[in-house]
């Protein structure tokens, strides 16, 4: 068959990859997290730092998320490929080989870290570069395919960055930096596993051990309610040193008292009720994730903002 | 059929050169800036310029 020139190979062959395709390969949405996490890491810390070095930190961090991003879909390009929402990746969509996806991921890694010892310090290099290694090969090459518990384990990557931004102003690790990089840790499950019942077609196709699959939607319901019951005291914590004030304090027992509330009514439904009235529950619990952290995360730079000026 | 002068894969090449062209002058920026800031914070610097500077020795002493 290979005498008729027209198979898919040829086409792929042909296709030569524009600048968006390579920045897709760096997951920008995910970097605008990482970006944003990071910044208040850094500007609620106690110690200033230059503007100039505080923005090309930052930069550093997020193009070392963005260089995780591109391994971690060189090597999942097979199971990017089964899945609806992630099938259009440049990878398994053919835009972008393999091998590049793994160059510019290597690269942009030891750019990334070199560049952020320079601009700040090594403690901050260093949890940059174990980030990216606990992503590439911890999460993505060893627990996702292996564990239901890949998104526990998944969210810590996702939970360094306030603590590189910590790290960069300070040149260390405190109570603080470990309380916000906790509150993403904890988060990150049911933020997930909300997607994942409802989402739940893509996981099985893909063939990852989802939570949902291996020991069934009840048990997820309930370590949702779980994971949540052990967030809210944690965020709230964080509310009570040095980094918190009285709109955090506000926004996090506010949100945390949704949030439990939100966890136990999904915990209380059945898959009867969940498909009577499409999810309705759990797809309001997932979006109301997604402020959750934004607020949180915000009301740190609120708080910072005041003490700054002088308010409280 | 006549022949395009411009191809589709002509404007996906040059969105990748100057793509990487900005890249790289955002690096230069950033380096740039960054040593300007790094030796201001060095404080005043000088040293023997072909010149003894006796400030110096007594500084060291």
């Amino acid at each position: 068959m290979a005498d008729t020139g027209v198979d898919s190979g040829t086409f792929a062959g042909e296709y030569e990859a524009g600048f968006g395709d390579y920045f897709a390969l760096l997951k920008p949405r995910v970097m605008s997290l990482v970006v944003f996490t990071a910044m208040v890491g850094l500007l609620v810390a106690p110690v200033g730092v230059h503007p100039m070095i505080g923005f090309a930190s930052i930069l550093f961090i997020a193009l070392g998320a963005g260089a995780s991003g591109a391994l971690n879909m060189w090597w999942d390009a097979d199971i990017d490929a089964a899945m609806r929402r992630t099938a259009k990746r440049p990878v398994p969509s053919g835009r972008v080989e393999a091998g590049e996806a793994l160059a510019i991921g290597v690269a942009l890694s030891v750019l990334a870290t070199v560049m952020l010892a320079l601009a700040a310090n090594w403690v901050a290099a260093g949890l940059l570069g174990f980030t990216i290694f606990f992503y590439a090969v911890i999460y993505t090459m060893w627990l996702k395919r292996w564990t239901p518990q890949n998104i526990v384990i998944g969210g810590a990557a996702g939970a360094f960055p306030p603590m590189i931004g910590w790290a960069v102003a300070t040149g260390g690790v405190s109570l603080e930096s470990a309380l916000m990089f906790a509150l993403i840790f904890m988060w990150t499950p049911p933020h997930f596993w909300a997607l994942a019942l409802f989402m739940k077609s893509d996981y099985d196709d893909a063939g990852v051990p989802m939570l949902t699959v291996t020991h069934g939607r009840k048990v997820t319901r309930t370590h949702i309610l779980a994971y949540t019951a052990l967030l809210a005291p944690l965020a709230v914590w964080l509310g009570l040193t040095s980094i918190g004030g009285p709109v955090y304090l506000v926004v996090a027992i506010a949100m945390n008292a949704w949030f439990v509330k939100g966890a136990i009514e999904i915990w209380r439904r059945d898959e009867v009720r969940a498909e009577a009235d499409k999810y309705r529950t759990e797809k309001a619990f997932f979006r109301f994730s997604l402020w959750y952290l934004f607020l949180h995360f915000g009301a740190l730079l609120v708080d910072a903002t005041l003490r700054m000026g002088g308010v409280i | 059929m006549a022949l395009r002068a411009e191809h589709e894969i002509h404007g996906r090449r040059k969105s990748r050169n100057v793509g990487v062209g900005i890249a790289l002058a955002v690096l230069i920026a950033i380096v740039f800036g960054l040593t300007v800031v790094k030796v201001q914070q060095l404080g005043a610097v000088q040293g023997f310029d072909h010149v003894v500077r006796p400030e110096l020795i007594e500084a060291a002493e």
